[in-house]
Parts: C-alpha cells; sequence; structure tokens
C-alpha cells in the first residue's frame, strides 16, 4: 500500500475557530482521514514538536497554519514547520493577514503588559511582576515563550505557498481548498484560494444597492430594526461587503448583519482598509469639509473597523509611536 | 525607496531633510507648479511630484504606500471646489481626505505630515509658499521613518529582545 501523504496542522495567536472549521467538516472529515495521513494537530493528537523535529526536511505534503505570528515559540514553529513541509498553507484570517489579533499593532507589547498585569480594575498586583521568558526558583529554571513587540502575519515570518482566508474559512471551503491541494494540479504559488471578487458581487442583496448611493449618518446595528432585503449599506450600516473577497456565501448577510471583511481584499488591492476609506468616504452627502468631519464622526473606530482582520498585512502594519506608547 | 536630498551646505551639522511625495492635478495644481518654474520662483527642493489627471485619482492607498516607502509627509494638489475638470473629483478627494486625516491620526502620524490645498493653475506663489511651509512644518516633526520599521520586519526574531 502506498503511503498516504503526511498532514500537519497547528495554531499560533489564534482562538481555535479555524481548528472547529475542520471538525465542522463532520462525516466528511473521515474522507480527509482516509486520505492522508496526519501526523501533527495539537488541538486534536497526541503529537508532540519533537515528532515533528524527527521527520525528514519536507516529508510532510501539507501544513495548515492558523492563527498569526506573536510569540518566539509560535516564530519557532512556523520556521520548523515550513522546512519539514512541501507546501506551508496559512489557514484563516489571522495567519492570512494578521487577524483580530493584529489589532494588537494599535498599542505595543509594552502598554499590552502593563494594562493586562497592572492596570486593569480585575488586577491586583503591587508587585508589579510582569511575565518573563525565564523564572529561576529554587535551582529550576522555568522558560516561557516571549511575546513580540507586534504581530505578524505567517508570510512576514516565512514563505507561504496558499492562503484559505476567513474567520474561520467555511468547512465547504476548507474542502475545496483540501482537494485543490491535494488534487497535484496547483494553481500558482501565493493564490489565496477562493473566489477572486468582491462579496457584492455574490450578496443576495445586490440588486437594492441604489445606483447613487449617499449616506446621511453611518449606524451601529443594535441602532436599527434592519431590513431583511435591502442592501445593508443602504440602510447605513457599515458593511465591507466591497472591499472584501468574496467565498464566504454570504454568511453575514443571511444572518442580517454586515460583513466585517474577513477574507481580506481581492488580489487587485493591497490595502483592505484604505480601499474601503476610500468607497465609504464618499458616500457623504454635504460638502463642507466640517459637516463632512461630522458626518464621518459616525464610524466610532476607522482603524478598528477597517482594519478589523488585517492590520498586520496593511501599508502601515502598526501605529506608530513618535516617543515611548502612552500608559493609559 | 526615495532617495533623500543632500543636506543643506550652509547648516554646521547635517540637517533633517524631509521627503515629500506631492499628488497634482494635471489641470490646476501641476499648472501652478510649472508657472513657479518658469517664473522663477525658487521653492524647496524636498518635493517629488506626481502629475494626476485629478485629485480624485488618489487612492488613499497611494497615500500610505507614500508613507510606508519612507515619505516624511504627503500633499494632495487639487482644484479648488466647483472647478473640477470632472465635475466631482475634488469634492471626492476632500470626504477621503478627511477620513483618511483621522485614519492617519490613529496610526500616530502626526496632522502637519498630510496635507490637502486647493490651488488654481495661477496660483503659483501659493505652490511656493504651501510647499516652503509644509517642509518647515515637516523638518520640525523629524523623519517618519516607516521605512525603516518595514525594513525591520523579517528578523523578527530582534523583536524578542527586550
Amino acid at each position: 500500500m502506498p503511503e498516504k501523504p503526511k498532514v500537519a496542522f497547528y495554531w499560533c495567536a489564534s482562538c481555535g475557530g479555524c481548528e472547529e472549521a475542520v471538525v465542522d467538516l463532520g462525516d466528511a472529515i473521515l474522507d480527509v482521514v482516509a486520505a492522508v495521513d496526519i501526523v501533527f494537530w495539537p488541538v486534536a493528537l497526541d503529537f508532540k514538536r519533537k515528532d515533528v523535529e524527527a521527520l525528514p526536511d519536507a516529508s510532510i505534503a501539507i501544513s495548515f497554519v492558523n492563527g498569526a505570528v506573536r510569540t518566539s515559540e509560535q516564530l519557532e514553529m512556523s520556521h520548523l514547520l515550513r522546512r519539514k513541509s512541501q507546501l506551508l498553507v496559512a489557514l484563516g484570517s489571522c495567519s492570512h493577514l494578521g487577524g483580530v489579533p493584529g489589532l494588537a499593532n494599535l498599542f505595543g507589547r509594552d502598554s499590552i503588559l502593563e494594562e493586562v498585569y497592572s492596570l486593569s480594575p480585575a488586577t491586583i498586583n503591587p508587585e508589579h511582576r510582569m511575565p518573563a521568558a525565564r523564572y529561576g526558583d529554587n535551582g529550576n529554571t522555568v522558560e516561557l515563550p516571549e511575546l513580540h513587540q507586534s504581530v505578524h502575519s505567517l508570510n512576514q515570518v516565512v514563505d507561504v505557498d496558499y492562503y484559505i482566508p476567513g474567520c474561520p474559512p467555511t468547512p465547504k471551503m476548507f474542502q475545496a481548498a483540501l482537494q485543490t491541494l491535494m488534487s497535484g494540479q496547483l494553481p500558482p504559488r501565493g493564490t489565496v484560494l477562493a473566489p477572486d471578487h468582491a462579496l457584492c458581487d455574490e450578496c443576495p442583496r445586490k440588486d437594492s444597492k441604489p445606483q447613487d448611493l449617499t449616506i446621511a449618518e453611518f449606524k451601529r446595528p443594535q441602532q436599527l430594526l434592519i431590513d431583511e432585503q435591502k442592501c445593508l449599506l443602504a440602510q447605513g450600516l457599515l458593511c465591507m461587503g466591497p472591499a472584501t473577497r468574496a467565498g464566504c456565501e454570504a454568511l453575514c448577510i443571511h444572518g442580517n448583519m454586515p460583513c466585517t471583511g474577513c477574507h481580506g481584499p481581492t488580489s487587485r488591492v493591497k490595502d483592505q482598509g484604505a480601499k474601503i476609506l476610500s468607497s465609504l468616504a464618499i458616500l457623504v452627502e454635504a460638502r463642507e469639509e466640517p459637516e463632512i468631519i461630522k458626518m464621518q464622526a459616525s464610524i466610532p473606530d476607522p482603524v478598528g473597523t477597517f482594519y478589523r482582520y488585517s492590520l498586520p498585512a496593511s501599508l502601515l502594519r502598526k501605529r506608530r509611536f513618535a516617543e515611548a506608547p502612552p500608559a493609559r | 525607496m526615495l532617495n533623500r536630498p543632500p543636506a543643506a551646505k550652509e547648516s554646521a551639522g547635517p540637517q533633517f531633510e524631509p521627503r515629500i511625495v506631492a499628488f497634482f492635478c494635471n489641470w490646476c495644481t501641476y499648472l501652478a507648479a510649472d508657472l513657479a518654474g518658469t517664473s522663477r520662483m525658487k521653492y524647496a527642493p524636498n518635493v517629488r511630484v506626481v502629475r494626476l489627471m485629478c485629485s480624485g485619482r488618489v487612492d488613499p492607498q497611494f497615500v500610505l504606500d507614500a508613507f510606508a516607502h519612507g515619505a516624511d509627509g504627503v500633499f494632495i494638489g487639487g482644484c479648488h471646489p466647483g472647478d473640477c475638470h470632472y465635475q466631482e473629483g475634488n469634492y471626492k478627494t476632500l470626504k477621503r481626505y478627511a477620513l483618511l486625516k483621522r485614519l492617519l491620526k490613529d496610526m500616530g502620524i502626526e496632522e502637519e505630515r498630510f496635507r490637502l490645498e486647493w490651488i488654481s493653475a495661477a496660483e503659483a506663489d501659493r505652490v511656493r509658499a504651501t510647499i516652503n511651509d509644509m517642509v518647515e512644518k515637516v523638518r520640525a516633526l523629524g523623519p517618519l521613518a516607516l521605512d525603516a520599521q518595514a525594513a525591520e520586519q523579517p528578523s523578527v526574531a530582534q523583536e524578542v529582545m527586550a
């Protein structure tokens, strides 16, 4: 019997939702298990790092890595899996673009540690103890992974062959991607394994989007009774659909909620946030600067909204601190 | 990467020379800059002008890309409201500019580094004055140096060092 191709799964800075996307294959996961040999999957199987280290280089056919890279351990595992794998696939928004953890790039490591271990109201830490990479006690030393200054997408630390977008990717999309990768008929390296057009294109409410759309004020979902048929942008909701890659089958729209942009941009766009800013800014009807500013103030958090999943992969990558980050 | 202009000779030490990327509309500010040239007006040599058919062509990505690749400031010059060759282009620019400015502020980039001015084809002196003013303001702020930050990215391992 010929040897089955080896597959590995790993998670870096993530919530576990991408693992869920794999498990959500349901019965179909049995076909996957029948076709491949899973050699590493910390969330589900008891293999250790040393088992991966013992494998010959490039012996794993495909490694799926989800999660952003923000600790020394995640960086090492990314390099290790890159070396051991023929194909390295970034699974989900965090490894694709930095994801929600990437919003930490608005603060920097030190102010995050300060907030979590000292300032937060639920913390009592009079000795001001901070996590350290090494800790010695009675001659014993324990080590912890160190937190990086900023969060990176997977392709900022190692070469990545393919991307499966989404927060999390739909099981259907994961399955289709897996089939493509196993077929041997590989698309060009660097391809995002999802359709290359904007979500609006496959939106069930596409026809209700007015030709000349203007918005008097952006509203948040809790501020209005949302019409279930009408274009969400036309209702004043901030929908990322125009600047977001399709492929999710408009799941959020079907749930009557606006798109938050988890699939990232299409291949023709470098910076998803800049593109949605460009298209939303001009929907303002006003023509005088004070009125424009007033209307745009109804977008409470431009960076957090436009770059919810893509800040580390954006052109600016992280907030700049002229001096030390201010303590909050 | 943009080359830095040579440091001014008269100053004692090497003075910081800001690099400013300017996007000028073909129908107004670009002609005004041309007029400034033919009128032999002098202005600070720190600006690299990119001619576009309309200030409305300035994709916010251009601005972010300029900053990310080492620009210390970005300057957009367009037609006065009501004068756009394409009717609406400069209004779109104004709307994008207002929101982009807010976003840049949230990303830690000072307001003075990003500027929009309406300058008609006849206002050569305004090109001179605006550029000189912006160069001085950006010079006072110091380098933005986001290109250096991007170059550091691959050596993530170094970041671990506290």
